[in-house]
């Protein structure tokens, strides 16, 4: 789990050293040690189709919840519509089923309305990115501390296998016979672009490494995005297999570790290298006899964002998917703090923490008024 | 009457001239409506094109109509586009301003004064002008070129257009440039001072104190003093121009009557103003900070505005990147133990509906401001109409009732916003407050109420010992147990859920059971409201007038003239659309005759019909306008005499 150690935080701005409270509001007691992934377990039968991706991700979820120490009742998710958003039911913590598309604003008023929980927002590939979209981009771009999980199956499965925002093209489905024609979105890209400043790509079968990197995004001040690649057995089976498939996934994934050169393959032979005249990064045999110098790959910083966009949308058939910490930037304050922090001095201009109704009586009187007697 | 205002007394009795009825210009020939010398009531209309300050100038000018003590309605008519094509009559902003005694319900029907900046503003405005009404008409600005755009051939000042009325035509331009010379300002912004010019002029004309505007104008300016001495130099200018000229005749000043007032202190308030002045009361009575998830929209953005400004009570403004992600928010915060509101106008709600039905399937508080105006579709974003009633009361899919409640005027609003948010909270609902685009701009006084009196407002059950599920026997209200509470973790969602655990359900009872119980749970509110009154008139036999909302002030005053005219007429306006009262069917069931007048297609008297099977006649109005006192008496007197509503627009193929 060495890869997914943080980079050096960088020195705080000193705005951030003072953070406001932002509001007199009960706290969560600190973290109870003792809980175990199983605790985390609401009591419904968990109802997704023999062999989905998604029960692999919610072990990794209710495993990682354990190992932060995260109190249930501090704990809230929140998802929209689709077989990814009924996650909710099956964790044994604050949960809202929300409406097609819009987890991102519900979780956002929530976040607003009480700072102290921890808020996660569970999507997929349509709620998130088609019917979604919008929200998905403003809560990204306001920087709200929320864990947005995007389950990416590349179809829609609760509606029986239609074709997605992220669907390979020429795909056919029901409503795409003769294959569908749309271009599909990169998600990851499609965050950066947002404006996020955590922004990381895993897959649902990636047990060893998935705590790791959720407890990375939920460690990120501010809002974090996380793309978790997941089969859908019914609808779009074998759909990331090139990728996953325990022989495969070698040759196809590079984890992108901060501080580290950016190389994969079985044997670590195939590295990335910046092309300083197509401003690209060149696919490149390292080390042997024909290879280049390992000091010449790309080493892996996760504060760059062209190097973030870069690795997202790596794109050709010797291509490598990447995978892991693309992006993240811890030094912008969280929207909810800044948003709180307007509050917080307007009430301590005024007569403290929740003017009463004596003092808005004061208010409405201030201006002109007349008296009658 | 009751004793007059401390400040400042109406000021100007010693130089009024008794009416002459053989003087052209005496109140009487103005048509204006006179008691001895001094008059009961006036309507003032300011027009311009819309850079030219109307707004600002008609808000100045009810401000000190205020202060004078007299009982006040405002309406402001402006386009939609902010810089509509300059000199055009549909670029004109318009601001009337109803000034007098306290009948002064209703911002006038038709105006007995009306300032014209230009032809293009006369011309959009003379048939809103009283036969022989008085039109000061700034002929500095009927220019060749003006008189082509607003469409005239001829300058109708030198015409028959303005047979009948009385017009002054005063070079205002001129004036102004020469008042504000020694102050060094370009053209443009010497121009711009027009309207205080015009504004010095009128309060002259009505014997209204210059200081607050004074006072107003220096702090506006405070950072720009050149700008702040030359407004004030224009304002006194128009108001010593008045008092020159009155030597020379034409001019004349009149006294008009205050309003007869209870005690207390008051001050002047818009729609907009009191429903967010009111929300943020109403959390407060429940011990919540308010949390308000809103996206711009017209005539609703003042709301969001006005709360922005209001951070020291806690309130927490959060401008979406849309109208869905507006409630959203706002429902999220419900969730979390604050009170979410969102405001919109009816294209917006349209936008909310999906989430408006989460809500109720939650069994969340949230309160929902439909600022209305005219529609479908962007219909007339900045006219007044009242035709989202349908919307509020059914547009949402599967059965999902929720609460409806309506303001009647601009003061009304504050006590509405609270009514409102009481029943949100203590059913644990949705409630929609309809107000609409005339009184959330219209302004009037308002008698400040002591906010420590007020009831407290008390949340249902919240953590402790109560589980999410559990439900008041009284209210049928869930418990509001909010996240951050130990051993209470639950999921709630849009999917049905059981009545006992809230887990999914897809039973059949159960779905019975709990549709039953989302349509008991609106019903009972009206175990709460207090019982319908009659405002006006006795509560059986004759025409009962009933209406709602912003009609309030012209439906009481064509009650009361009918009455007069000997006619048994009442008049019931009613707050609660859903549920309605449990007295109203019979109540209505005791009239010979029902009215109801609305601004929409006829909305509430098919919900009238529909829920008491009762024959009535409906008056309706959907000109972007607001109902005038005119139009309802005159359907009064039809019923009174056996006749029917002739209402051409319904026959229309």
């Amino acid at each position: 789990m060495d890869q997914f150690a943080p980079p050096p935080p960088p020195a705080p701005a000193p705005e951030l050293l003072d953070r406001p409270q932002p509001k007199a509001r009960p706290k969560a007691d600190p973290a109870v040690p003792g809980l175990a992934p199983k605790d985390f377990a609401s009591d419904q039968e968990v109802r997704w189709c023999p062999g989905c991706g998604d029960y692999a991700i919610l072990k990794g979820i209710q495993k990682t919840l354990a190992e932060l120490g995260a109190r249930p009742e501090s704990t809230v998710f929140v998802s929209g519509i689709g077989c990814s958003s009924r996650f909710p039911y099956y964790m044994n913590t604050y949960g809202f089923h929300t409406i097609h598309g819009r987890a991102p604003a519900v979780a956002t008023g929530i976040k607003l309305a009480n700072p102290f929980l921890d808020v996660w927002v569970v999507t997929g590939d349509g709620d998130g990115l088609s019917i979604g979209g919008n929200h998905l981009l403003h809560a990204l771009r306001r920087n709200v501390d929320l864990n947005i999980l995007l389950f990416n199956n590349a179809i829609y499965g609760l509606t029986k296998g239609q074709a997605s925002p992220t669907t390979a093209l020429g795909t056919r489905t029901p409503s795409t016979p003769e294959g569908s024609v749309d271009r599909p979105i990169n998600p990851c890209a499609f965050a950066l672009g947002s404006g996020a400043r955590f922004v990381a790509r895993t897959t649902d079968t990636a047990q060893k490494t998935l705590p790791g990197l959720l407890k990375r995004a939920h460690a990120h001040h501010g809002g974090s995005f996380v793309e978790i690649f997941q089969n859908c057995v019914v609808y779009n089976d074998g759909a990331f297999a090139d990728l996953t498939a325990k022989a495969a996934a070698p040759e196809h994934q590079l984890y992108a570790v901060h501080g580290q050169p950016l190389i994969w393959g079985k044997d670590r032979r195939r590295g990335l290298k910046l092309n300083p005249n197509t401003l690209k990064l060149d696919i490149v045999a390292v080390g042997g006899g024909d290879g280049v110098d390992e000091t010449e790959i790309m080493v892996h910083n996760e504060t760059n964002p062209i190097l973030a966009q870069m690795l997202a949308t790596l794109s050709g058939p010797a291509a490598p998917v990447v995978m892991g910490v693309l992006y993240c930037d811890d030094t912008a304050p969280p929207y909810e703090e800044a948003l709180l922090r307007q509050v917080h001095d307007a009430e301590a201009d005024e007569s403290g923490p929740s003017a009463d109704l004596a003092a808005l009586n004061g208010f409405l009187r201030q201006g002109r008024t007349w008296t009658v007697s | 009457m009751a004793s007059a205002p401390t400040v400042p007394a109406p000021q100007a009795t010693e130089t009024d001239a008794p009416a002459d009825p053989d003087r052209p210009d005496s109140a009487t020939a103005l048509g204006l409506r006179t008691a001895r010398e001094t008059l009961e009531s006036v309507v003032v209309r300011f027009a311009g094109d819309s850079g030219d300050g109307m707004q600002l100038t008609g808000t100045q000018f009810a401000q000190s109509a205020a202060l004078g003590g007299h009982g006040l309605s405002t309406f402001p008519d402006y386009p939609a586009e902010i810089r509509a094509p300059a000199g055009t009559p549909f670029g004109v902003s318009a601001f009337q301003v109803h000034f007098g005694a306290s009948e002064v319900m209703t911002p006038g029907d038709i105006s007995d004064v009306l300032v014209a900046m230009n032809p293009a503003a006369l011309k959009a405005n003379l048939e809103r002008l009283r036969p022989g009404g008085l039109a000061i008409v700034d002929t500095g600005s009927f220019t060749k070129r003006a008189l082509d755009k607003a469409g005239y051939a001829h300058n109708p000042l030198d015409d028959q257009t303005i047979d009948g009325f009385r017009i002054l035509g005063l070079d205002i331009t001129k004036q102004t440039i020469e008042a504000v010379k020694p102050h060094g300002l370009g053209n443009k912004d010497a121009l711009r001072c027009k309207n205080m010019w015009t504004l010095g002029l009128t309060l002259w004309m009505f014997g209204r104190d210059r200081q607050p505007v004074i006072d107003w104008l220096t702090t506006k300016f405070a950072a720009k003093a050149p700008l702040a001495e030359a407004n004030v130099a224009a304002l006194n200018a128009g108001h010593a121009y008045g008092e020159t000229a009155e030597l020379g005749g034409g001019l004349r000043r009149y006294s008009v009557l205050p309003a007869e007032a209870d005690p207390g202190e008051y001050r002047t308030v818009t729609g907009n103003q009191a429903l967010s002045w009111g929300l943020v009361a109403a959390a407060k009575l429940a011990g919540l900070d308010p949390f308000v998830g809103s996206y711009p929209i017209t005539p609703a953005s003042p709301i969001l505005h006005t709360l922005s400004g209001m951070k020291q009570f806690g309130v927490i403004t959060f401008q979406a990147e849309d109208e869905i992600a507006a409630i959203c928010a706002a429902l999220g915060a419900s969730y979390a133990g604050q009170l979410g509101i969102t405001s919109s106008s009816g294209p917006g709600i349209a936008l909310k509906t999906e989430a408006l039905g989460l809500a109720i399937a939650t069994e969340l508080p949230l309160v929902v401001v439909n600022c209305q105006r005219g529609g479908p579709s962007t219909g007339l974003p900045t006219k007044t109409e009242q035709s989202d009633l349908y919307q509020a009361i059914y547009g949402r899919n599967g059965d999902a009732p929720l609460p409806v409640i309506a303001a009647s005027g601009p003061a009304d609003c504050f006590h509405t916003a609270i009514e409102a948010t009481r029943i949100a909270i203590e059913t644990m609902t949705p409630v929609i407050v309809l107000t609409d685009g005339f009184m959330a701009n219209a302004a009037e006084p308002w008698r400040l109420p002591d906010l420590t009196g007020l009831e407290p407002i008390t949340p249902p059950k919240r953590g402790g010992d109560a589980g999410p599920f559990e439900r008041d026997p009284e209210t049928q209200a869930r418990a509001w147990v909010t996240p951050g509470t130990p051993d209470r973790m639950h999921r709630i969602g849009g999917i049905e859920k059981d009545f006992d655990t809230g887990h999914i359900s897809y039973d059949a009872a159960n779905h019975q059971r709990m549709t039953r119980l989302r349509a008991d749970k609106v019903a009972r509110v009206a175990r709460r409201l207090p019982a319908q009154r009659v405002e006006q008139g006795s509560d059986a036999g004759g025409v009962a007038v009933v209406g709602w909302g912003s009609t309030y002030g012209a439906l009481a005053q064509a009650v009361r003239q009918a009455r007069r005219e000997g006619i048994e007429a009442a008049h019931i306006h009613l707050r609660h659309l859903n549920p309605f009262p449990t007295n109203l069917g019979a109540l209505l069931s005791g009239y010979d005759q029902i009215l109801v007048a609305e601004m929409n297609n006829g909305q509430l008297a098919s919900v009238l019909r529909d829920r008491y099977r009762i024959d009535l006649a409906s008056l309706t109005k959907v000109s972007g306008q607001p109902l005038t006192i005119c139009e309802v008496q005159a359907a009064i007197a039809r019923l009174d005499a056996g006749q029917s509503l002739d209402q051409p627009d319904q026959e229309i193929a």
